[in-house]
This record gives C-alpha cells, structure tokens and sequence, in this order.
C-alpha cells in the first residue's frame, strides 16, 4: 500500500505542475487579451484574405478566405517537402554507396560533398542558391532555349505544359499497368518457389509500364501536345514568358538547398546502414554463388534497411520542418503565407501561431507514423 | 478568535482598496510611464533599417523622424533623448512585440488604418508622416507611368504590410494579372529586385526614395508619380493606458506645433520670456500642462532643445539626405501643407 502511494505522488504531483504551468499561461494569455481588447476565436478564416499569393497549386486570389489562403500554403509547404524528401532520398543513397566506393576518387568526392554540405547553416545554403546561384542567371531575353522548349532564367524555370486528350484513359492504362505488374511479380514467387524458375520481373515491369500507356496513344484517342513558353515583352527592357508552366525561381532554390542539405545526413545513415551489416554475410551470400548485385539487393539491403530507416525517418522530419526557412527568399510557404501575411493582416497571433504549429506537428507525426510501418514491415519477423 | 481574524481582514483589505484608488486619484501616473522611469529608458520599436526614418549608423547610433519620437518622448519623460533603448523589428513581427509589452512605443513607418487601431489591441496616436504606396521601376525600361503596366509583370514587396493589399487593389481594378514576390525584409526586397527577379518594387513612397539609395546604382531606377492609396505613418502604442498613449502624442504634438512658432532647439530657452502666451505654454514658462500626464512642467522644453521641432528633425533626417528634399503634404497647415495639430493647452 505505502510503495504504491509512494509510486503514485510524485505522478501527481508532476500533473499538477504541468496542469499549473498551463493553466497560469492560459490566464495570463487571456488577461492579457481582455485588457487590450483582444478578442480570441477563429471566426477570420472565413474572411476574405484580400492579398495575392504568388504562386499557388490550388486556384486563389484575395477574393478567397483565410482558410483557402490557409490551405494554399500548406500545399506549397508539402510540394517543398515531398519534392525535397524524393531528391534527398535518391541523391543521399547514391553518396552513401560511393562513399564506400573502393574507387579512391569516388570515395573521396563523396565525403568531400557530404562534410561541405552538412557543415555550412541551411539558411546561408538558401541565400546562397537564391541570392548568388540563382541570380547569376539570364535575364527572359537573353536566356538560350534549353532542348528548344526549356527557359532557365532570373524570373523562373519555364517548361512547356502538357496538354492532355482523354487523360483519364491514360490513367486507366497506368492502373491497369500495375495490376498486372502485381500479378506477374506473385506469380514470378510462385514459379520459383515451386520450379525455382526466375522470371526477369524486372524488365517484364518496365515493358508493361511503358507499352500500356502506349497503346492507349495508339488507339485509345489519348493524345498529348505542349504549350511551349513564348517570351514577351512588357517594356523596353522587361520580359517575362507566356503560356507553359513557369516554376519561380523560389521554389527552386530552396527544393535545391534542402535536398543538398539533407541528402548529405541521409547518405550518412545509408553508409552506417550497409557498414553495419557485417562482411561474413556478404561473404557467406558470395560463397554460394550468388552474383554481387543479388548479394546487395537479397542480403545486404533487407539488413541494411532495418538500420536505415529510423534515422532517415529524422532527417524526412527535419527537411519539412527546415521548410519554413521558405520565408526568407520570398516561397509562399505555410509560415510565409498564413504565419507571415494573414497573421499581419488579422492580428490573431495565437490562434495563426497554434494552428501553424499544429499543422507542422501532424505533418510530422503523419511521416513519423508512415515510416514506422514501413520499418515495422521490413523488420525482422521471429517465427 | 476567528471573528478578529475576519473582521482584520477585511479592514486591510478596504484600506488597500481605498490606498490603490487615492494613489490613482493623487499623482495619474501611467503604468508604462513607472515602468520607464524605473528601467531608465523607454523601448522603442524601430524599422530593421529605412534611411531617414529609423536607421542605425556603423557606431549603432538611430536616426530618423521615427527614431526623433522616441526620443522626444525620453527626454520629456525621462530628461534625456538619448535614453531610449531602440529594438529593430520586421513588419511581421512589430505589432506582436507591441502588444506582448516588448516595447511601449512602435514607430515604424506604420500605416494607420482602421483594422489596426480597432482591431489588434493598439491604438494610434497621430501621424508624423503623410505618406502614399508608389512604384519604382528601372529607369532604362521606358516606363514612365503606371498606366504602362502590362500583364505579366512581378512585383517585389514586404509581407505583413498594407502595401500587399493595395498592390491587389491596384492591379485587380484595372484587371492586370502580375506576380507578387513578398519578402520578410526590406533587404531582401532591394537585392531582388536590383537583380532583376522583378520588374517593379512598390511600397511607401518615402521607402522607395529611401531604399533607392542602397541601390547598387540609385539612378537607375525611378519612383514613378502616381500614388496609389494614403499611408499615413505613424507611432503606436498599446491599448489600455490612456496616459501613455497621451504622452506620446502629445510629444509629437509639441515637435510640430513648435515648428509653427518657430521654436527652435536654439532659441527655445530665449523664448521663456516671449509675449506669445502659446509660446510661453509650450516651453514651460506657462501653465501646467505637465501635471496632467504625470510630468513636471519643462517636459515640452526639453523635447524642443534636445530633438528640436519637427521642421529640423525633418530637414536633419530626410531633408539634408536626400532622401525626400521636398515637405510635400509634411509641411504646416499655415505653408500649404496638411500638418495640423491640436492645440498644446
């Protein structure tokens, strides 16, 4: 009875000082509030915003409400985040595996990139890609056409935009791609399980994935032209580019910074990952004859894997919450947009900073949980 | 026993009562005016950086109109213009800083509009420069007016501020589609736009006028004519001490309408013995117009000698820079312009 009292007061008591500390902030907060006529609720995001925002994956202008304004930021941040994450992920298994690399050059160029990147502020890498890399770029007029339709200049990277017939057929012939791609890759397990067979389900896939949409081309009335970016001119020495899609310069120099940035950490957890696997096994798969490429795919990866992923899951973490430094190069972001101008614009402070916090912290939590499964799925199952 | 103990009790709790409102009554000190007296400087909120307004020297040394308010306001409160404590702030953050008692005066080049003063917890206390959102554009663009604006075209500009508004205003009613490009800081705003990511950069137009000096090549560019929409800038303060609040407007009241008397931080002790009775009033030789804030009575004197009337704060900070050589609409009422301030008795 003592030792269960024993175990239960100081529990108690550390609720009561969080519940304390809370409640003293929360009647602070709203005194404070109540003397300088502040009024708290949530009721401005059906207001209408009345700014623009520059670049948006949803269709907004000034005459939507906080709340789209809301959401066009958080799209924005996403893009960021995910394209980064793709980026990251790819070039940070690449470094990884050179910077085991028994050629000297590889290995060295390697770890020369990753403690460069890893060792310089994020924010200085953003101002950097923004204010000197970006910049050293072409005015609209003087750009030279990349493959003929690409512009890379000051003002953005434009890039023809695909016009589509009938896209949804496409679609239908991507999906169906897959099934059968699925279907192919279980019966592949069959016949080697029971015949020891191999199928090359490989290129068995890529064939599937490109001649099914193919088809559709070809028959299926699908059919697909571009809207080239044409340039034109607004004053004697001012150009922009029309029609085609034009990426702004932003959202290329922070996407840039970020991956550089996080792929160099992410390389690092790749090489852990694969020195931890320990060489007997490598030399074990060897022995009984399977070829390097098998070696890695069917015994060092599945255990390397295991270690990677927690400390990447971190670092996926850590390039979307690094994000917000957006607000320093102008990307309308989530911070920018809706903690930056609707924040200014209505002077509700805590109710914008709790529902950006929120939203960050369920962004966060969202990853986190995704990768736990996928960890938990390619973690060891004991029988 | 325990009826003693009660009885006690409330006894010292109704001479508190009636101590905390006779205090109230006697000396009507403001609450933020104790604090500053006890601190030894007053907190102001200042612009990151505005050449003529608020702008830090390499030794850290402030100036600018918006900094003399401040100032004003230390040496009638605290009988020293140089005890101010200036704290640089982004358009984002400077209402926040306000409001959670950061700072006690916010003079920032900030526009007065009516969301702000109702809405936010702050209150206005009086415009020390008229101001309009303008466009600055290359000067070898050809584009001398507005009306030459085309589809298309991005603008650079600060987040936060009434100019992201205006500039929808602007281009929405006369149907021109264009590229908002919003910056955190002014900074960054200028380098941008100096290497061409836009084609225009509007905000105020004494911003525009400021910040082309810190252009790599300041005649390159041009402030085109049209004005936009009114900005008129101005200090703020914290809702809720009505005395503060007073104390501040009336300092920047006093700089312009020593101005209108011609009361200099040079002749301002010779004009104790002026006939003027309005004279004598606001150099202290008259009346008691101290006492009503709290203050002893040469609070306006010292605000006169030490940052002197708003005409020479004017002409040391935008004028003699370069910055806006021309008053405008910042000239006295009684020189053609719009400067009319109450009178100070």
């Amino acid at each position: 009875m003592n030792a269960k009292i024993r175990k239960i007061i100081p529990q108690i008591l550390t609720l009561a000082v969080v519940a304390l500390i809370f409640g003293f902030f929360t009647i602070n907060a709203q005194t404070n509030m109540e003397n300088r006529g502040i009024e708290f609720g949530y009721g401005f995001l059906t207001q209408e915003s009345s700014f623009d925002v520059q670049f948006s994956l949803i269709e907004y202008d000034g005459s939507h409400s906080y709340a789209r304004a809301y959401l066009v930021g958080l799209l924005n941040t996403l893009l960021v985040a995910f394209i980064g994450i793709i980026i990251s992920t790819v070039l940070g298994v690449v470094i990884g595996i050179a910077r085991l690399s028994p050629n000297y050059l590889i290995e060295r160029t390697a770890a020369f990139y990753v403690e460069f990147f890893r060792n310089i502020p994020l924010l200085l890498q953003i101002f950097f890609w923004y204010f000197a890399a970006l910049r050293a770029l072409p005015l609209p007029q003087d750009a030279d056409a990349i493959l003929g339709v690409f512009f890379l200049t000051i003002k953005g990277l434009f890039v023809p935009r695909f016009v589509w017939e009938n896209l949804d057929i496409f679609f239908y012939s991507i999906l169906a791609a897959f099934i059968s791609i699925i279907v192919i890759k279980n019966y592949a397990k069959k016949l080697q399980e029971n015949e020891g067979k191999q199928l090359p389900v490989l290129s068995i896939s890529f064939g599937l994935f490109i001649i099914l949409p193919l088809i559709t081309f070809l028959i299926g009335g699908v059919s697909l032209s571009f809207e080239i970016p044409v340039i034109k001119q607004l004053s004697t020495t001012s150009f922009v580019y029309e029609g085609g899609l034009g990426i702004p310069p932003e959202l290329i120099a922070l996407t840039l910074a970020l991956a550089l940035y996080t792929a160099t950490f992410i390389a690092e957890c790749v090489r852990a990952g694969i020195q931890g696997v320990s060489k007997g096994q490598k030399e074990a798969a060897a022995s009984i004859g399977l070829t390097p490429n098998q070696v890695l795919k069917l015994v060092i990866m599945p255990q390397a894997l295991r270690i990677i992923i927690p400390p990447t899951t971190n670092q996926y973490l850590n390039l979307t919450k690094n994000s917000s430094l957006a607000a320093a190069i102008a990307y309308p972001d989530l911070v920018l947009v809706f903690a930056g101008t609707a924040l200014m614009q209505t002077g509700r402070a805590i109710e914008i900073v709790s529902i950006t916090m929120f939203t960050y912290l369920s962004i966060s939590l969202s990853i986190s949980i995704l990768m736990n499964w996928y960890n938990k799925r390619i973690a060891i199952t004991e029988k | 026993m325990f009826k003693y103990i009660k009885q006690l009790t409330s006894f010292v709790a109704m001479v508190a009562v009636l101590f905390a409102f006779s205090t109230e009554a006697m000396a009507k000190k403001s609450k933020t005016l104790k604090n500053t007296q006890k601190k030894g400087f007053v907190r102001c909120g200042v612009s990151q950086g505005l050449p003529g307004f608020s702008n830090a020297d390499a030794s850290g040394n402030w100036t600018g109109v918006d900094v003399d308010v401040c100032r004003a306001v230390a040496a009638a409160t605290l009988g020293d213009a140089n005890k101010v404590k200036f704290t640089p702030l982004s358009a984002k953050e400077r209402f926040t800083a306000l409001t959670s008692g950061e700072i006690d005066i916010l003079s920032r080049n900030t526009t007065w509009t009516l969301s702000r003063d109702a809405d936010i917890g702050l209150t206005f206390v009086g415009v020390n420069f008229y101001d309009g959102q303008g466009f600055m554009v290359r000067k070898n663009s050809g584009i001398t007016s507005v009306n030459q604006f085309k589809n298309g075209i991005s603008a650079c500009t600060n987040i936060g501020t009434t100019t992201e508004l205006n500039m929808r205003d602007f281009f929405n009613s006369r149907g021109i589609s264009y590229e908002p490009v919003a910056f955190e800081k002014a900074d960054e705003v200028v380098a941008a736009y100096d290497s061409g990511r836009c084609d225009t950069y509007t905000t105020d137009k004494s911003g525009l006028a400021a910040q082309r000096t810190k252009m790599q090549n300041p005649d390159e560019h041009i402030v085109l004519p049209e004005t936009i929409s009114k900005e008129p800038l101005g200090p703020v303060v914290r809702q809720g001490d009505s005395v503060w609040e007073d104390i501040v407007r009336w300092s920047l009241n006093v700089m312009i309408e020593a101005e209108e008397y011609g009361i200099t931080s040079a002749n301002a002790d010779s004009m104790k013995n002026s006939e003027n009775p309005a004279i004598k009033r606001l150099v202290g030789a008259e009346g008691e117009l101290g006492a009503a804030f709290g203050l002893d009575n040469e609070w306006s004197l010292r605000i006169i000698k030490q940052v002197g009337n708003y005409g020479e704060s004017y002409k040391r900070n935008i004028a003699d820079t370069g910055i806006l050589p021309d008053r405008g609409p910042n000239q006295l009422w009684t020189k053609g312009g719009i400067l009319y301030v109450p009178p100070a008795r």
